[in-house]
């Protein structure tokens, strides 16, 4: 499939935690399960280690969209990590709307290792709602903008 | 800045094929930091590792970025690669250009972009790698088995037999497990009990094995070489020293009508108890649901009867904790709950029985004293019916996904056994498929067909109505006839699915170990660390990794031990460097990281402190490299930025954001 | 006020306390300001009425270094802050005298302006006694007055109420002028729709010229070494030119402090530009209300931070979609 440029290509950053999600990832891989090339991935030890500035800082530099993914709350490596970042991700979540940031620009799945199907469904998901949203304006540091 | 290099793998076709593999080297060959960039066609193999060791050296090298599979498949590889030429191991980061790029995507054009892409962010983070060091810690060298039956005993044989002391901790009241409920074992149809008890006998005189039984673990904490678990101790209310299983207490018992759970309630049992008569500790325990004078301080009768003064009705549960190095699980499995098959009648004839109570059903020691019978009314059947797969390669939500393995076998023996010693029976088996591979398995199934006529019938069993005369209607389908048959039998039995034991569940939590969807434990990797959970220090054993048969759950057991004594064997364990660090001049004191600490691996002291020539005491944050697991929830819960991952540092982690979003 | 000063006198006298942390008179009559008073002598320009806003609870974290016990003068609701700080182990109770002053309702000398009343020499009625009702200005364009309450800070018409959480003496009346619900403005906000919202705190926070005035003034905004000071986060040092700064910057800020803010409003009492500050916290505080079950920061010094805290069945970031 030819990319044409006239079509929005979003800018999006996944934080994938390194026992659930990203092995997750690493089987929608390994089982060919596509999803858009716009979808990078970050790995990190565990959800809780993402911090709301790295949330913030990927949109001042230009991401459309966030998404983070977790083990399922009971599974995770480190027993509790996602429960703490899925109190801080509501919250954060919760303020961008409240500052008028569209809903649908961040996301929290949690994938497990066995989930590749869903993680590349959720990663279509996502894109999608990205693309339908367009052009992340409300939250990029016009800086950044290249 | 670094001096970086980076490796760009082919993977043979399976990057190449759709990264432009030559494009990403010359496009990040021009990225800061980068002195050096090239691609080969397995960077794994010896030839690709001797590459990056040699540009390592020639080009001294401070960083390297290679851009492969998964880190999940290589990185260790490659760290060990480039230690031996000299750099910190920790000076390695992979880009995952197969699973996350040339197999997800097919335009070859975006793949080359985002591959682009993927080695910057990680080239970004090497820029600000620093050298880590892993710390040691010390190898308690005992191992606990969590589950006594086959595959925990051969575990714990295997172990002690190596010369280390291993516990077993054992929920029910004898070690024995599943293997013990049942007759015969395929394909050699040799007695269960005849091949197990010696095993129960050598496990409990071993003098390395010890053995908790009616226990079960109640908290595990520490890490791989270093647990600490806590055992209750159930009250047995028989002292295990005075006992001599004579047997009277049981005899005499009043209390009489508790289903037996070893019959699978196909018959009832005493109040005190021993689960079957060759039970391994032979001390029978009272089942405080049913002793009348646990209920109501009156009876006594055991008490009475015992002449070795063994019963105690004040004995209370007991926690012990002991020091493990290494945690083996294997608590088996059960048969799931028919509740969602009501169409097979099971709830409502005593005839509808699962293969498990029909082991029972024909064992000499089981509620029929072996004989084939029906429940109802004790004839013995002339019509059998086995139904396959009930709950097992289910697509919908009623039943499990998975094929449970062993019913084909079982099924098979059942059929052989029935038609050798009841020739008179007709025994007909609903399949979808016969699954028989195996040593010696197929030739098994096609003597139950050819030399025992077992009718074999491909289709499913849509209903098993009970008749007014106390037989059973099975109305089923022939697929390769294609024809409705409506069969009258006495009999059915069901191959009900298997499920891990419904206890892994908390056990998993416990110990961290990752469990799929279906609550098997999950293994480290699928084929080339089969019994270990990713969770360092914690192994698999049996059932609870999935379905298997015993041959295969000796020959897992086995494996497991030999990871067990692998580990045990070492004084020390080298732990892993990427630890949370507090900075002391920016820690408030404010106990919030410690708050959220899954280990208690934070720690606080006043400490004198010299903040650019202030020199003031402050309470500050201290990190137990030897508990820290490093999941970071302290880092993102400090408000300063005081705490910070070794490995996944803030600004590496905004490195990568800022390199992506570029 | 005659009351405060003459024990605080009397403490500093018997050497109860080595020091004392409360107002001085400004050089207008409605602009008093926190200062230490290291003696007796010191006291002469002590003051306290109804223009002494500040939340001197956050002075403590220096005092407690000091040698000797300091004391400190609380309203009721810096009292939470206080128990804030205990909690993180920031200030040292043993070594912290706290008189429990009354409080009236706190006033917002910037609302003088919106009043029309300007030029003002001298203040009547802001003493703190009676009923407090009426405020009698004399300014250089004659006398003026306005109802107590309309020059009354945001905060104080949502008052927490007129406990003092922690003391070791209480002196003054106090009283709770709450008149309205504290989450109304935020859900005011929450009812707009995203574009509404966003021009809303974007002509906010444009008005931000990054003084750090409400970081200095916040209890809970007390860490040794600012993220946005610090070379943690590649956050430190970046110049005030376009909109997201203020937006990170705020955003960050109410993060850190969520769990911890105990609502006493200052942030937006010091902000020159009079930006709602507490607009962001409050809504930090209605979500964690609503979402993991009634929490007040500060209401005791054990219970355990709701970002700290966790149940199985929290709810899920979607809920921020769902609940539309």
């Amino acid at each position: 499939m030819p990319i044409n440029n006239e079509e929005f290509r979003p800018k999006i950053v996944a934080f994938c935690c390194n026992w659930c999600s990203y092995a997750g990832a690493d089987l929608a891989g390994s089982s060919r399960l596509a999803y858009p090339a716009d979808v990078k991935i970050i790995r990190v030890p565990c959800s809780c280690r993402v911090n709301p500035m790295f949330i913030l800082r990927a949109f001042e530099k230009g991401a459309d969209g966030v998404i983070m993914c977790g083990c399922h709350p009971g599974d995770c490596h480190y027993s509790t990590g996602n429960y703490y970042a899925r109190r801080r991700m509501t919250l954060l979540f919760s303020m961008l709307d409240y500052i008028g940031v569209e809903q649908g620009r961040t996301r929290v799945e949690w994938v497990s290792a066995a989930e590749g199907v869903k993680f590349s469904t959720t990663m279509n998901e996502f894109v999608e709602k990205i693309r339908s949203l367009g052009k992340n304006v409300r939250l990029e540091d016009l800086r950044c903008r290249n | 800045m670094q001096r970086i290099g980076v490796f760009v793998c082919h993977c043979g076709s399976n990057i190449a094929a759709t990264v432009d593999v030559k494009k990403v080297v010359e496009v990040i060959g021009m990225e800061p930091g980068v002195v050096y960039a090239e691609d080969y066609q397995y960077m794994c193999s010896e030839a690709g590792q001797e590459k990056i060791a040699a540009a390592i050296k020639e080009k001294n090298l401070t960083g390297v970025v290679v851009c492969s599979c998964s880190p999940r498949m290589h990185e260790t590889t490659f760290r060990k690669c480039a230690e031996k030429a000299g750099i910190n191991p920790y000076m390695v980061e992979i880009a995952n250009i197969r699973e996350q790029c040339s197999w997800i995507h097919k335009d070859m054009e975006e793949a080359t972009k985002k591959a682009v892409i993927l080695a910057r962010a990680a080239v970004a983070k090497v820029n600000l790698n620093t050298p880590l060091q892993p710390g040691e810690s010390r190898v308690t060298k005992r191992a606990l088995v969590i589950g006594g039956g086959i595959a925990g005993i051969q575990t714990a044989l295997d172990i002690a037999d190596a010369g280390y002391e291993v516990d077993i901790v054992e929920k029910t009241p004898s070690i024995g497990g599943r293997m013990s409920q049942l007759d015969k074992t395929f394909p050699t149809l040799d007695c269960s009990a005849c091949i197990l008890t010696p095993k129960m006998v050598d496990a409990a005189a071993h003098d390395k094995i010890k053995i908790y039984s009616y226990s079960e673990v109640e908290n595990v904490s520490g890490f791989v070489g270093d647990f600490t678990v806590d055992i209750r101790k159930k009250a047995r209310y028989v002292d295990m020293d005075k006992c001599t299983g004579c047997g009277a207490c049981q005899e005499k018992c009043p209390s009489k009508k508790t289903p037996s759970e070893f019959n699978r309630g196909l018959n009832t049992r005493s109040a005190i108890y021993t689960p079957f008569a060759q039970a391994i500790p032979n001390v029978p325990v009272i089942d405080p649901n049913a002793c009348i004078k646990l209920k109501t301080g009156k009876c006594g009768v055991c008490s009475k009867v015992c002449q070795a003064g063994a019963i105690d009705y004040e004995q209370k549960d007991e926690i012990i904790t002991e020091k493990y190095g290494a945690i083996v699980v294997a608590t088996g499995f059960d048969i799931i709950k028919l509740d969602n098959y009501d169409e097979y009648a099971y709830s409502q004839s005593k005839d509808v029985v699962t293969s498990l109570e029909l082991e029972r059903i024909m064992n000499a020691a089981g509620p029929t004293k072996g004989h084939l019978e029906r429940l109802s009314d004790g004839k013995a059947p002339k019509n059998i019916v086995f139904i396959q797969c009930v709950g097992s390669r289910c697509s919908d939500n009623r039943g499990k996904s998975y094929c449970s393995k062993i019913c084909c076998m079982y099924t098979a023996k059942h059929a052989m056994l029935i038609r050798d010693k009841y020739p008179d029976t007709n025994v007909t088996v609903f399949y979808i498929d016969v699954r028989t591979p195996g040593k010696n398995f197929d030739e098994f199934y096609r003597r139950a067909v050819e030399e025992y006529h077992v009718n074999y019938i491909k289709g499913q069993v849509g209903k098993v109505a009970p008749q007014p005369d106390g037989t059973l209607m099975v109305h089923g389908v022939d697929l390769i006839d294609g024809k409705q048959i409506k069969m009258e039998a006495d009999m059915v039995v069901l191959a009900a699915a298997i499920e891990p034991d419904p206890t892994v569940r908390k056990l998993a939590t416990m110990l961290t170990a990752s469990i799929d969807t279906n609550n098997f434990l999950t293994e480290a990797h699928a084929k080339l660390r089969p019994v270990e959970s990713p969770t360092a220090g914690v192994f698999l054993s049996g059932v609870s990794q999935g379905p298997k048969d015993i041959p295969e759950t000796v020959s897992q057991a086995g494996a497991a031990a030999v990871k067990v004594v692998g580990l045990l064997a070492k004084d020390k364990l080298l732990t892993n460097p990427c630890t949370a660090q507090s900075d002391e001049l920016l820690c408030n004191g404010c106990s919030t990281c410690a708050n959220v600490c899954p280990y208690g691996a934070i720690s606080y002291e006043d400490k004198l402190i010299n903040d650019h020539g202030i020199r003031e005491t402050r309470r500050v944050a201290q990190v137990n490299t030897a508990l820290c697991h490093g999941c970071g929830a302290c880092t993102v819960a400090c408000p300063s930025g005081a705490m910070d991952l070794q490995g996944f540092s803030n600004r590496q982690i905004i490195a990568e954001v800022d390199a992506i979003c570029r | 006020m005659q009351e405060l000063i003459t024990r605080i006198k009397e403490l500093l006298a018997d050497k109860t306390v080595d020091r004392a942390i409360g107002w001085r008179a400004g050089d207008l009559g409605y602009n008093p300001e926190p200062a230490y008073f290291n003696s007796v002598e010191d006291m002469d320009n002590f003051v306290y009425d109804g223009f002494c806003g500040a939340n001197l609870s956050k002075m403590m974290i220096e005092a407690a270094k000091l040698e000797g016990k300091t004391l400190v003068c609380l309203k009721p609701c810096d009292t939470y802050s206080f128990n804030q700080l205990i909690k993180e182990h920031r200030v040292d109770r043993e070594k912290t005298y706290i008189i429990g002053v009354g409080c009236k309702g706190k006033l917002d000398p910037r609302k003088l302006e919106e009043l029309g009343i300007r030029g003002v020499t001298t203040v009547k009625g802001a003493e703190l006694e009676g009923d407090c009702e009426t405020l009698k200005f004399d300014t250089v364009y004659g006398e003026k007055e306005c109802a107590y309450s309309d020059l009354m800070l945001e905060r104080c018409h949502v008052c927490k109420g007129k406990e003092h959480k922690v003391f070791d003496e209480v002196i003054g009346e106090s009283k709770d002028t709450s008149t309205g619900d504290r989450f109304d403005e935020v859900a005011a906000i929450e009812a707009m729709s995203p574009e509404e919202k966003f021009a809303f705190f974007q002509a906010e926070l444009s008005k931000c010229i990054r003084c750090n005035a409400c970081r200095n003034a916040c209890p809970a905004c007390s860490c040794r070494k600012c993220v946005f000071d610090s070379n943690k986060f590649d956050s430190a040092q970046k110049a005030n030119t376009v909109s997201f700064e203020e937006k990170m910057f705020h955003i960050i800020r109410a993060f850190h402090v969520a769990g911890r803010c105990t609502d006493c409003g200052e942030c937006s009492r010091v902000c020159p530009q009079g930006i709602p500050l507490h607009l962001f916290n409050r809504k930090f505080i209605k979500d964690i209300n609503e979402f993991y079950g009634e929490y007040q920061a500060g209401e005791d010094t054990e219970s355990k931070a709701p970002l700290t805290n966790f149940t199985f069945d929290d709810v899920e970031p979607s809920i921020v979609g769902e609940r539309g």
